[in-house]
Parts: C-alpha cells; sequence; structure tokens
C-alpha cells in the first residue's frame, strides 16, 4: 500500500554516461502532487536519458529514483505501477483500432475486462472522441494520437504522469489545448506531472522548473525566481543566458 | 505480481499479436504458399529424383510428400518466429515495444508472454498448412493432429525464442534481411527438412555433421516422430534445452541493465 504522503517522483543524485560521454551528473529534485514540473533544457540537455530512466528503459550507473517512496532500482518493475507515461515518440499501433490500443495497455496494467471497458468509454468520452473509437489510429490525426496516447496513459488511474515532449509535431491550437488539459488534470485531480520541453511558452507562472543543460541542473522554482535568479527580463532570457554559461563552462 | 494480472496481461499480449496476424491477410496466404510451393510444385520433381529407403518413424517406404511434411511444418514455424522477431523489431523502431517494457510486470514474464503470443500465431498457421496438406491427399495417420501439438508447441517456441534473442542483436530493421540469408535458409537447408541426414552424408560428411549440429533438424525430426504418435528422445532434449538457453539470453539481451536502445531523435 502506498501511503498518500509519499512523493510521487524522487530523483536523488542521479548520473548516467554512455561511454565516455556523460549524460546526467548529479540530477537531484522532486515532483508533487498537483503540480506540473517542466523540465526545460535545450537538445542534448539529457531530458530524454533522465526520462528513460524514470521509466526503466535502462538503469542508472549512479543515484536513487524513487516513484512514491518505492525505489526503482531495488523494487524494479513493480514500481511502474503508479506511473503514466507519454513518450516524445508515437508509441500507438497504427493497425490497431484506438479501443484495441487502450485495451492493450489495460490488460498489461492488470484490469479487469469490464472495468477497462468502462474506463475506456470514460476517458474517450472526456477527450472527445468516443465516435472514433473503432477507427484505426492511422486515420486519426497528429493531435487526437496525442490524446490517445494521453487517455491511455490515465487509463490505470497513475499518481504520476510523465511526458516526454508531448508537444513536439503538433501545431499551435493543438498545443495550448493539451498544455490546458494537462494543467487541469493535475490542479483537479492532484496528480504529479513531470514534463520535458524545450519550449518554454509550455511554462504556466505556477508550474515548478527545472531548468537542466549539459546533463546538470542550472535552476529549480518557480518561473518569476528563476527569471529574478538568471537577472533576465523574462524566461527566455533566463533560458539563453542559464544555458549559455553552462555551455561556457 | 498477481496470478490474475499475470493471465490478464498475457491475455492482452496474445489478443494484441492475433488482431495484428488477422488484419494482414498477406501474411497469412504468404505463410501458406511457401511450404504449398514446396509440396506440390518441388516435391513432384524431388519424388522422382529421391529415393527414400525406410527410416524412423517410417515403417514402410514412403513417398516424398510424406517425408517432406514435418519438415514444412517446421518450416512454417520457423518463418512465422521470424516474422515475429521482425514485429518486434518493428515495433521497438516505431516505439510500440515501450508500451509493453513500461507495463509493472517482470520483464522476462513479459518476454515469455510475447513468446507465447507468437507461438500461437506460428502453430495455428502449421495447423492450417496441415489440413491443406492432408486434403492434398498426404498420408498421415488422422491422430497425428493431436499427437503433433505438443511437438510444435515446443518448436515454435524454440524458435520464438531464437526470434527474441534476434529481435534483441538487430540494431535496425533494414537489417533484417541479413537475418533471412544468415539465419532462415542455412537454418533451413542445412537441416532433415528437406531429405533424411543420410542421403546428405552420402554427399557430404561435413554437411551431414552440420546438419546435425542444428537445432532446427531436431525440432523438425521431433515434429516428424509426434506425426507419428512417437517421441524423439534427442530432438526433445535438444529443442527444449535450445528454448531454454535462448529465452535466457534474450532475458539478458533485453535487461534493463544493458539498456533499451533510444529512439531516434532523444537526447
Amino acid at each position: 500500500m502506498i501511503p498518500d504522503t509519499a512523493v510521487p517522483l524522487a530523483i536523488a543524485g542521479v548520473s548516467h554516461s554512455y561511454g565516455a560521454r556523460q549524460a546526467l551528473d548529479d540530477v537531484s529534485f522532486e515532483v508533487l502532487p498537483g503540480r506540473v514540473t517542466m523540465l526545460l533544457g535545450p537538445n542534448g540537455a539529457g531530458k530524454t536519458t533522465l526520462f528513460a530512466l524514470i521509466t526503466r528503459l535502462f538503469d542508472m550507473t549512479a543515484g536513487s529514483i524513487s516513484i512514491l517512496g518505492r525505489d526503482l532500482a531495488a523494487t524494479g518493475a513493480a514500481a511502474l505501477a503508479p506511473l503514466g507515461v507519454v513518450f516524445q515518440q508515437p508509441t500507438l499501433d497504427l493497425d490497431l483500432t484506438v479501443t484495441a490500443n487502450l485495451r492493450y495497455s489495460t490488460a498489461l496494467h492488470g484490469l479487469a475486462p469490464a472495468e477497462a471497458r468502462a474506463r475506456i468509454a470514460a476517458e474517450l468520452a472526456r477527450i472527445g472522441l468516443e465516435a472514433r473509437a473503432d477507427d484505426k489510429v492511422r486515420a486519426l490525426n497528429g493531435g487526437h494520437r496525442r490524446r490517445v496516447e494521453i487517455a491511455r496513459a490515465l487509463l490505470h488511474r497513475p499518481r504520476l504522469l510523465v511526458l516526454d515532449e508531448p508537444t513536439v509535431g503538433l501545431d499551435l491550437p493543438t498545443r495550448k489545448a493539451l498544455v490546458a488539459h494537462l494543467h487541469g488534470l493535475a490542479r483537479d485531480h492532484g496528480l504529479a506531472v513531470l514534463w520535458t520541453t524545450h519550449l518554454i511558452d509550455e511554462v504556466e507562472a505556477d508550474d515548478a522548473l527545472v531548468l537542466l543543460s549539459r546533463g546538470r541542473i542550472v535552476a529549480t522554482g518557480r518561473r518569476d525566481e528563476v527569471i529574478a535568479a538568471a537577472g533576465a527580463a523574462d524566461l527566455a532570457g533566463a533560458f539563453a543566458a542559464l544555458t549559455r554559461a553552462t555551455e561556457a563552462a | 505480481m498477481t496470478p490474475v494480472h499475470a493471465l490478464r496481461a498475457l491475455n492482452g499480449v496474445v489478443a494484441r499479436e492475433l488482431a495484428r496476424f488477422l488484419g494482414q491477410y498477406t501474411r497469412l496466404a504468404g505463410s501458406l504458399v511457401r511450404p504449398l510451393l514446396w509440396l506440390v510444385v518441388f516435391a513432384a520433381g524431388f519424388r522422382a529424383a529421391l529415393g527414400l529407403s525406410i527410416t524412423e518413424p517410417y515403417q514402410t517406404y514412403i513417398t516424398y510428400e510424406i517425408y517432406v511434411v514435418p519438415g514444412l511444418v517446421g518450416m512454417v514455424l520457423l518463418f512465422a518466429a521470424m516474422q515475429g522477431a521482425l514485429s518486434m523489431v518493428f515495433d521497438r523502431e516505431m516505439g510500440s515495444m515501450r508500451v509493453l517494457l513500461l507495463a509493472p510486470l517482470p520483464r522476462p514474464f513479459l518476454l515469455f508472454a510475447k513468446l507465447v503470443a507468437i507461438t500461437i500465431v506460428a502453430v495455428a498457421q502449421a495447423y492450417a498448412f496441415l489440413a491443406i496438406a492432408w486434403l492434398w491427399g498426404v498420408d498421415f495417420p488422422a491422430a497425428g493432429f493431436l499427437t503433433v501439438l505438443p511437438a510444435a508447441i515446443l518448436a515454435a517456441l524454440m524458435l520464438a525464442a531464437v526470434g527474441l534473442l534476434l529481435s534483441a542483436l538487430i540494431k535496425q530493421l533494414e537489417n533484417f534481411a541479413g537475418v533471412m540469408n544468415f539465419i532462415i535458409f542455412p537454418a533451413f537447408f542445412l537441416s532433415s527438412a528437406l531429405y533424411p541426414l543420410w542421403k546428405m552424408q552420402e554427399s557430404s560428411e561435413a554437411l551431414a555433421l552440420v546438419c546435425r549440429l542444428n537445432p532446427f533438424t531436431h525440432a523438425v525430426e521431433l515434429i516428424r516422430f509426434a506425426l507419428y504418435g512417437r517421441v524423439d528422445a534427442l530432438g526433445l532434449a535438444v529443442t527444449t534445452a535450445t528454448l531454454a538457453i535462448a529465452f535466457a539470453l534474450a532475458c539478458w539481451a533485453y535487461d534493463p541493465g544493458r539498456g533499451f536502445r533510444p529512439a531516434r531523435g532523444g537526447d
């Protein structure tokens, strides 16, 4: 039983390297419930590596990651149960229907068929795609596919949702709708959200920020705090100044 | 992992594999056309050229069509298993493999579920071929349909485990053509699927030895004996051992400690 007070995601002293190349260096931060934490960083900052470690696609070389108090390295796959994931790369099976894709996910999470059917219907209604339930994913546009992926990540009612650049390739209105949708999930349902991105316009005022550059954390805090710490006029300026300083070091 | 959770996950993986297979009509047709071409066309020519003496498990002289059917069942299983491996490489390239590996279940179990799913699809294809061969007039005991089932399942599991291992080792989808040339064709032609080993030995001792060392030979012999209600002890031992070794290596190859190749475009 996971206590309600457990921190959804605690990352402590995580380092990882690919051979001689250091991808992450002593990264530590926490993701809290009811809050969107934006992991910002330019391309090559190590965001996707950190994402792969959180989702246990590979093991880290140093440090620890705990999901709701359960250490990922010690607990193994079972620690992933309260985790919902949206990958940067689309992961839906294009040749299966929307429902078949969602059913596959509920089966992997061990949901009973009747419960799975009810949750799938509810999630599809929530994202406004009930009429497309029996369509093959191939027939959906990019924005709808993303919505289905987010719906899939929520089917087993996770307490922590992690998303790796979920808006890549989407048009501006769809991006804005997704940003609003996910902030609503955090605010209204107490979901902890970790969102990796390099698009600073996706950050809202109350979001917790973690700024990553060349594998190291260069700033944390709310938007205004990060801007003030960098002595910049806005977040774009702070982002540029902080990442430039790391690259020059 | 509770048994109910495991069963539901297994069911989900099998249902997905079946849905994908049934949605690809050309794959089903292709899996049957290949062995039927051997049975109907090549066997007609080989029948005249090849003289077959009485060998176990046969009690009398047999036609080449009767000899080749177990080998062609093996061929169906071999290609189905490699198709399963190809779909795993494809899933990895397309990203959908991550959905499987992210399930809160031990990774060896997830790989086992995939193994079972590929095996079910492969055995279903093998039975479709056997039924057509029977209707074509190839004579084997009707009870063989039942007695061959455990052998076909074990052979399919072994081949699927080898495919699973290959899918972990193949870095790109484009490299799969190499598997055809370096794995599937040698495994098939350097076996007892198309001609008995004593016939091969008459031509080349060395090639006959390679055939004997080929696990696919033993899978085919296991099927051949099972079709006549008998157990080939050596075939059973080699097939089981190969299954165990290939599956253990596949689990090692997919271990998070070794890393799952990041998708293209990540950092």
